[in-house]
């Protein structure tokens, strides 16, 4: 999809909503400005490259990344469980770096690269990550799963990159891909169906396969 | 199809599909971020306007005022539901407490108001600008205070968990006073929340006087029912569509305020509106699993048989509201002459309590479990031994009705054994890892076993590809990946020529996901589909359809092989089918066991807890896909964890509500809190239970476990908690009076 067809189809929508109100809802409220009276939001544009394509947008700037993505870029893979970065749901990665993009707003990100769960792999071409999920059932309701995914590579590539954790015994040396090593890290990822043991077993079926 | 007689030898014992430990057929769409849930829909509706929930300020009073001036005058904003706009609204079947309050609220953050606009942003920031004049009522929000002067209440959860208000076999009293050894003691389970990762979710679309929801609802038919006769329009009228949902455990049983928020919405609004409950306003708006007191009092003989076992239970619930059936397990699962079970039932206005995963065992167990642990030391015996000699093959209350399959014994030794039960000292605070005192526990899983009458169409194609459609739904819990092996064996085609529709109210009606039936009940719907197209297949080809075999895409009779696909012809063929169930779950008692064991660390200087293993050994019938079962186990193993060792929803007694309302406050198991969790089924199968000679796991996973981990918390420290969740706080108590 190109940047003007997500802006047009966008304005259009709007527009075409304004107009449907106007008319059927608000005459009984006389003492309500109609729609298009009223202080548009302030927006900024925004580009993000996502998942290795660009685009440009006007975005409210209260849009988070997370809406951003779901609302706008139409990329409903990255989930919404909490909007509140307790839950992990939300995970992407942000130039290489996972975050919960809930708790950042789409206008920190301009110029920013996206990879979200679409850009890992897609069904009929998964991401080792993605098929060690299914082969291990690292999953039941999968809500949770594309920022479990997210996550997970993101963690593997942590600890490849010596960035230390919580459960070292020692921060100056090199973390190694120990169950508790993956178990601390992937701790911000809540999935209440209850497949961490799963998910563990996934990540190091990844990890043994690339060392 | 009726389902009246034990089932005979039939196509799915063949088990070349069904029974094999597949990977899930909707794991590539769940994996990938391309299985759409009910918020996602940008395709049906693509000019949906957002709407955001409005939730009350109080526990108990009225609304004197809103001003609602601010909010319509916002950018964006296309509309405010109230109470005022919604017309009269109905109540539906499922709900105790209304899913919109106003002018009278019923509980804390129930619903008020929904703020439509065109964008969330909008929406959230209207929202924020209502002003709401409250009346504040008196409140009744303490359950021990209200328990001094509550009524015994019987109740069924619906989900197989039952207990009428006093239940006696023998004369309790007199057997428990005269028994060499005794305990009384009790127990206290809080409040707990479901805190599913989706929160509940609904898109809703009017064309004319027809609505559709797509909405994230474990059970169709019900919901569809509840919309219809809320918001008082004809069933017919009315589209439920939920292919995936995001986790349930029974908070989406029913239809909450979204749905019903939404339809309303979208009819205002003159187009389709979209609406999710904001997670802070999850755990008040919608139901919990209720706080139980329970007091146990067990008497046995020095050999260590009950022969006195009483289990009082009470709770509370908003006003026409239910009991949580603590007792219900305590009624089969073990032995005694002598029994008493009840049930009490306090007025709450908290917000609504009902059912959430294994609604009444698993409270019920995490009492019973300890208490049978506490009176295996008094007896001076192994826990596991104690229960052993306390088994029934008969149900206590009725000796001459026996259970169809009960394994228990089974699943205890066999755990013991691959557990290393051996290694476990009888005496607390016996073993030490460094820091660590390490102890084990057990505890007996118990769930009863459901059928739910199921339906499915089922069709076959001309190029010989399959098509399950019902509106059976998959929480989580594998129904798309059992269903498709269900049909692939039956019809004998591999599992990629068969496509799963589910979730939505125009296919056939199925059991739905609750209580543990949907594996079961779902299936055999699937089955009786099956056969009626086997037969038609058969009669269209002229074969005698009961020597006719369907296996590797081709019908064969006799020396006559036809592929299927040629069978089915141009047009296709089809049937449509439902299981229903007679009476043999009344002529023998159908349930799930399971052996839970545990082992955990406890800091010998913080107090702190860690699970470091975890063993289910489950016997439930027959197993139609080991990988899938294994998983809703281990998550009800997980669920376990949290209910034993953090999950909590403190109370306000105050001002009325659950303060912990999000999930960073919450606090539910992650990551580190679990170890590596193992999981045995027993070879079982059940002729009893449907042509699948299957049972449910989802929910004896969780039946046992919290108890388990109490009682391994008790054997490395020495310190018994009996009000959980068993916290470090406690355990220092504990131990401060052990030094």
């Amino acid at each position: 999809m190109s940047q003007n067809e997500i802006t047009m189809s966008r304005r259009g929508v709007i527009a075409g909503g304004a107009v449907g109100v106007a008319a059927s809802a608000l005459p009984a409220e006389a003492q309500t400005p109609p729609l298009d009276q009223r202080a548009a939001p302030p927006t900024m544009p925004v580009t993000l490259k996502v998942n290795g394509s660009t685009h440009r947008l006007d975005l409210d700037t209260r849009t988070t990344l997370l809406d951003a993505l779901r609302e706008h870029w139409k990329l409903t893979g990255t989930k919404k469980g909490c909007d509140h970065g307790q839950c992990g749901a939300c995970t992407v990665l942000v130039d290489g770096r996972r975050i919960n993009s809930c708790l950042s707003l789409a206008v920190m990100h301009d110029g920013d690269s996206i990879t979200t769960i679409e850009g890992l792999g897609k069904p009929d071409d998964l991401h080792p990550m993605q098929a060690a999920f299914i082969k291990h059932d690292g999953y039941q309701c999968g809500y949770c799963t594309p920022g479990q995914i997210c996550s997970a590579v993101a963690v593997l590539d942590e600890i490849k990159r010596g960035v230390p954790s919580h459960v070292q015994a020692d921060i100056a040396t090199a973390p190694a891909v120990t169950e508790m090593e993956i178990r601390e890290r992937m701790s911000g990822n809540i999935c209440r169906c209850g497949a961490y043991s799963n998910i563990i077993e996934a990540m190091r079926d990844v990890a043994g396969a690339k060392a | 199809m009726k389902f009246d007689t034990p089932a005979g030898q039939n196509p799915i014992d063949q088990l070349k599909v069904v029974g094999k430990p597949t990977d899930r057929i909707d794991g590539k769409f769940k994996t990938t971020g391309t299985a759409p849930y009910a918020y996602e829909r940008h395709d049906v509706a693509p000019d949906a306007a957002y709407g955001y929930v409005v939730g009350a300020g109080i526990a108990k009073g009225r609304i004197a005022g809103m001003d609602l001036a601010a909010a319509k005058a916002a950018p964006g904003v296309l509309t405010i539901v109230t109470a005022d706009t919604a017309g009269t609204l109905g109540k539906g079947d499922m709900n105790t407490a209304k899913l919109l309050g106003g002018p009278a609220v019923d509980h804390y953050h129930q619903a008020i108001a929904l703020v439509v606009a065109e964008t969330f942003e909008q929406a959230r920031a209207a929202a924020a600008l209502i002003r709401v004049d409250y009346a504040r009522g008196q409140g009744r929000f303490d359950l021990d205070e209200a328990l001094k002067t509550a009524p015994l209440k019987g109740d069924s959860s619906g989900e197989g968990s039952s207990a009428p208000p006093v239940d006696r076999v023998g004369k309790f009293e007199q057997a428990f006073a005269a028994a060499p050894v005794q305990l009384d003691a009790v127990y206290e389970t809080p409040d707990q929340s479901h805190a599913m990762m989706e929160p509940h979710a609904s898109i809703a679309r009017w064309q004319g006087d027809e609505l559709t929801l797509w909405t994230s609802n474990q059970m169709i038919n019900w919901g569809k029912g509840d919309v219809a006769k809320t918001l008082g329009i004809p069933k017919e009228k009315v589209r439920l569509i939920s292919p995936y949902i995001g986790g349930g455990f029974g908070g989406k049983l029913f239809v909450r305020a979204d749905a019903v928020l939404a339809a309303l919405g979208a009819r205002q609004a003159g187009r389709p509106v979209k609406v999710t409950l904001q997670r802070p306003l999850m755990i008040n708006n919608t139901t919990h699993r209720p706080a139980t007191r329970q007091r146990i009092r067990l008497g046995a003989g020095k050999d260590g048989k009950l022969v006195a076992i009483a289990h009082e239970s009470g709770s509370g619930d908003l006003p026409g509201g239910g009991p949580e059936t603590a007792v219900s397990q305590t009624k089969l699962l073990y032995a005694g002459a002598n029994r008493l079970t009840s049930m009490r039932l306090a007025v709450l206005d908290l917000p609504e309590g009902n059912a959430m995963r294994a609604p009444g065992e698993a409270p019920g167990l995490m009492a019973l479990e300890v208490a049978m642990d506490e009176m295996a030391e008094k007896l001076g015996m192994d826990p596991v031994q104690f229960r052993i000699i306390n088994d029934t093959q008969v149900d206590p209350e009725k000796p001459n009705r026996k259970f169809s399959q009960r394994q228990l014994v089974e699943c205890l030794r066999l755990g013991a054994d691959k557990f290393g039960w051996a290694q476990r000292s009888a005496t607390p605070r016996a073993k030490r890892d460094g820091a660590w005192l390490v102890g084990m526990g057990v505890a007996s899983g118990f769930r009863n076993n459901i059928t739910m009458k199921s339906g499915a169409r089922v069709g076959i194609d001309r190029k010989g590809q399959v098509t399950v459609a019902t509106d059976m739904t998959d929480i989580g819990t594998g129904s798309y990946t059992i269903i498709a092996q269900t049909a692939a064996e039956m019809m004998g085609v591999p599992l990629d020529k068969v496509t799963v529709l589910l979730g939505d109210s125009s296919f056939p009606t199925a059991a739905g996901s609750g209580g543990q039936w949907g594996a079961n009940s779902s299936t055999a719907g699937v089955y009786a589909a099956c056969m009626k197209l086997r037969e038609a297949v058969a009669q269209k080809l002229g074969f005698n359809s009961n020597d006719v075999s369907f296996a590797d895409g081709k019908v064969r009779s006799g020396n006559r092989s036809v592929p299927l696909a040629q069978a089915a012809g141009t047009s296709g063929l089809s049937a449509e089918d439902s299981i229903e169930f007679g009476d043999l779950a009344k002529k023998e008692q159908q349930s799930t066991f399971a052996g839970h064991f545990v082992e955990v660390g406890v800091h010998a200087y913080t107090g702190e807890i860690r699970i470091r293993r975890m063993l289910a050994v489950c016997a439930a019938g027959r197993i139609l896909n080991p990988k899938s079962a294994r998983s809703q186990v281990i998550g009800a193993m997980t669920m376990g964890v949290g209910a034993a060792l953090m999950e909590e929803l403190a109370v306000d007694k105050r001002f009325g509500f659950f303060v912990n309302h999000d999930l960073a406050s919450y606090e539910v198991p992650v990551h580190a809190d679990i170890p590596h969790q193992e999981v045995i089924f027993l070879d079982e199968v059940d002729p009893m239970s449907s042509p699948m000679k299957a049972k449910g796991v989802g929910e004896l996973g969780l039946c046992g476990v919290g108890a388990a981990i109490a009682n391994a918390v008790y054997n490395a420290s020495g310190v018994r908690v009996r009000e959980y969740p068993v916290t470090l706080d406690k355990v220092i108590a504990g131990s401060a009076m052990i030094a």
